[in-house]
């Protein structure tokens, strides 16, 4: 047991990392099962970090409420928005999303009360680590439920063929805005946990940059069930601590991995095991799931 | 107020040969190339390298960023996209592989010259003052602004009065029926991304004259704004593209004067919110027929 404890001692920053990023591939990986390329949790995640540290300073709010408030806000910011951008697919929602997020970057850059450039400081630590695997646990299970469910197989029907879906009732619009709006609270969620676990934000840290390194978790994890984004963010997130001995050259490394997995591995680290039957579906011309 | 006009000129010209180039690429492939700043980036540091480690001069440093980045394009295009062309993956495996890319060449750059802001040797970038009436302008930005002129009139020419244009405009059109109409798809998808990464690296290495200043993430600002500017203009249109450039630049230089400057990432970033909800198709874009 001690070497346990030594090791979630040592650790505990990059463990707690991992469970935060897995919870931000699990937001993404919701619109994406849906078939939408979705860029602003990111945004969600700092909408979520701001205001539970704010309502934690200024109203001396208890953690989990503020942490709950984030989530809420986020989610209700999602709604409008939601309903604005899914009139776009494809790219230019990806780009309509991500102007979101950038807008909101800027709101928070001219904002006093977010302290401007300078982002909050001190915010108290408190996020333990079985908060972040509590709450990745239930967020899987929820959503491996919610896959086998009606509206996981709507949100599969909208993925693979909108127009078809359509014919048969689905109603793509409230399926494509619940699929936002989860991911948003997800989001959030997980944007509040890691500020309390940070001691810092700043509006940088939930930038376009950041957006993409979601996106890259739950791509390069695997998008065919809940269980590749957290392998992808679990790894990604470590791969830096693990390529350390290679000091300069570890960013050429950790690129010529994601470009490895994107060229080899097409639907995911997550279908490893299945490699060979991966290779026979494509000599029979099945498409890529996303 | 001249000298507003001609630094909107000028950031608009600048804008216009990064977004032509990204333009390009999406309007004939289909591709969001987010390699397209690194490739920016490149340019200026080839410029760079020819200058400081080669001796060469200013203008020979151009036509040399211009020509490795469009090299370089090609390599891209082979490692990168290539491969999941021939598996006809989705838009979404694109973009993560040009990230990759970034990842690798952003690191090799910073192996070689660190991540700070760096200069180029003393003397070896042309500065002279031009006096018109009150205003002072700075010559380098005439030279700029008229080598993006001309560059644009040739890339207009070059698709639209060549063979190997005509070739380029037929596989964005129907890849498929190109190839069975005999058009060589290779030498098309290469000539793209030679002219659209040699724009791109030839624009980065004449902001960072403009600037005297380049730093291995310089491309990055452009990056997000090239999306107001192809959104604006007209998703893949090339004509889109460099209007929506100037319509950006003008806009940001004259916000400036209502906005504090801290904001003024929020009228690029605004505006492209607008125009997507207002008109997705832009200016000149077309619903199904977004091409060049």
């Amino acid at each position: 047991m001690d070497a346990i404890a030594d090791f979630l001692s040592a650790y505990s920053t990059l463990i707690a990392l991992v469970g935060v990023n897995a919870l931000l591939a699990l937001s993404v990986w919701i619109t994406l099962y849906a078939g939408q390329l979705t860029l602003g949790n990111a945004a969600f995640m700092g909408i979520g970090a701001y205001v539970s540290a704010l309502l934690g300073r200024h109203l001396g709010m208890p953690f989990p409420l503020a942490l709950g408030l984030g989530a809420l806000a986020a989610g209700v910011l999602a709604v409008p928005l939601g309903l604005t951008v899914f009139r776009l697919r494809g790219v230019y929602l990806a780009i309509a999303t991500l102007a979101f997020g950038e807008v909101l970057r800027v709101i928070l850059l001219a904002t006093p009360i977010t302290g401007k450039g300078q982002g909050l400081n001190g915010i108290p630590p408190k996020t333990e680590l079985w908060h972040i695997f509590v709450s990745c646990v239930v967020v899987a299970y929820v959503l491996w439920r919610v896959q086998g469910s009606t509206v996981g197989r709507a949100w599969a029907a909208i993925r693979e063929d909108e127009t078809a879906a359509a014919s048969q009732g689905i109603a793509i619009r409230r399926y494509k805005l619940g699929a936002f709006v989860a991911g948003a609270l997800i989001a959030a969620w997980a944007g509040g946990l890691s500020a309390h676990v940070t001691f810092s934000i700043d509006p940088n840290d939930f930038a376009f940059s950041k957006a993409v390194q979601i996106l890259v978790f739950a791509v390069v994890g695997g998008l065919p069930n809940v269980a590749g984004p957290i392998l992808g963010a679990a790894l990604l997130t470590a791969l830096p601590e693990i390529l350390r001995p290679l000091k300069d050259y570890r960013d050429i490394f950790q690129g010529a991995i994601l470009l490895f997995v994107i060229i080899f591995l097409p639907r995911g680290l997550v279908t490893v095991a299945q490699l060979r039957r991966t290779r026979r579906l494509q000599k029979i011309g099945a498409a890529d799931v996303a | 107020m001249l000298e507003q006009v001609y630094n909107a000129i000028f950031i608009g010209s600048i804008y216009a040969l990064f977004a032509v180039g990204f333009a390009l690429v999406f309007s004939v492939l289909d591709i969001l190339n987010l390699a397209h700043p690194t490739v920016f980036m490149l340019g200026a540091f080839v410029a760079l390298f020819a200058i400081a480690t080669l001796g060469l001069p200013w203008y020979v440093a151009i036509v040399l960023a211009f020509v490795a980045t469009g090299l370089f394009g090609i390599l891209l295009d082979r490692i990168a996209f290539a491969p999941l062309r021939r598996r006809g993956a989705p838009q979404l495996s694109t973009m993560i592989s040009s990230i990759a890319v970034t990842l690798v060449v952003v690191r090799l750059v910073e192996l070689r010259y660190g991540g700070d802001f760096i200069t180029f040797p003393r003397g070896t970038v042309p500065s002279f003052l031009i006096q018109i009436g009150d205003a002072t302008l700075e010559g380098i930005r005439v030279v700029i602004i008229a080598t993006a002129l001309v560059l644009m009139a040739g890339l207009t020419y070059l698709i639209r009065s060549t063979s190997i244009g005509r070739d380029i405009r037929a596989l964005a059109e129907n890849p498929r029926a190109a190839r069975i109409l005999g058009v060589d798809i290779e030498r098309a998808v290469a000539a793209t991304f030679f002219v659209s990464s040699g724009l791109g690296g030839l624009a980065g290495a004449l902001l960072a004259f403009a600037y005297d200043s380049l730093d291995s993430k310089m491309g990055l600002s452009l990056e997000l704004r090239a999306f107001t500017v192809m959104v604006v203009g007209g998703m893949g249109s090339l004509p889109g593209a460099v209007i929506g450039a100037y319509v950006l630049a003008f806009g940001e230089v004259g916000s400036l004067v209502y906005l504090p400057a801290e904001l003024r990432d929020a009228f690029a970033f605004g505006l492209l919110f607008l125009v997507l909800i207002a008109r997705p198709t832009g200016l000149l874009g077309q619903r199904n027929a977004d091409r060049v």
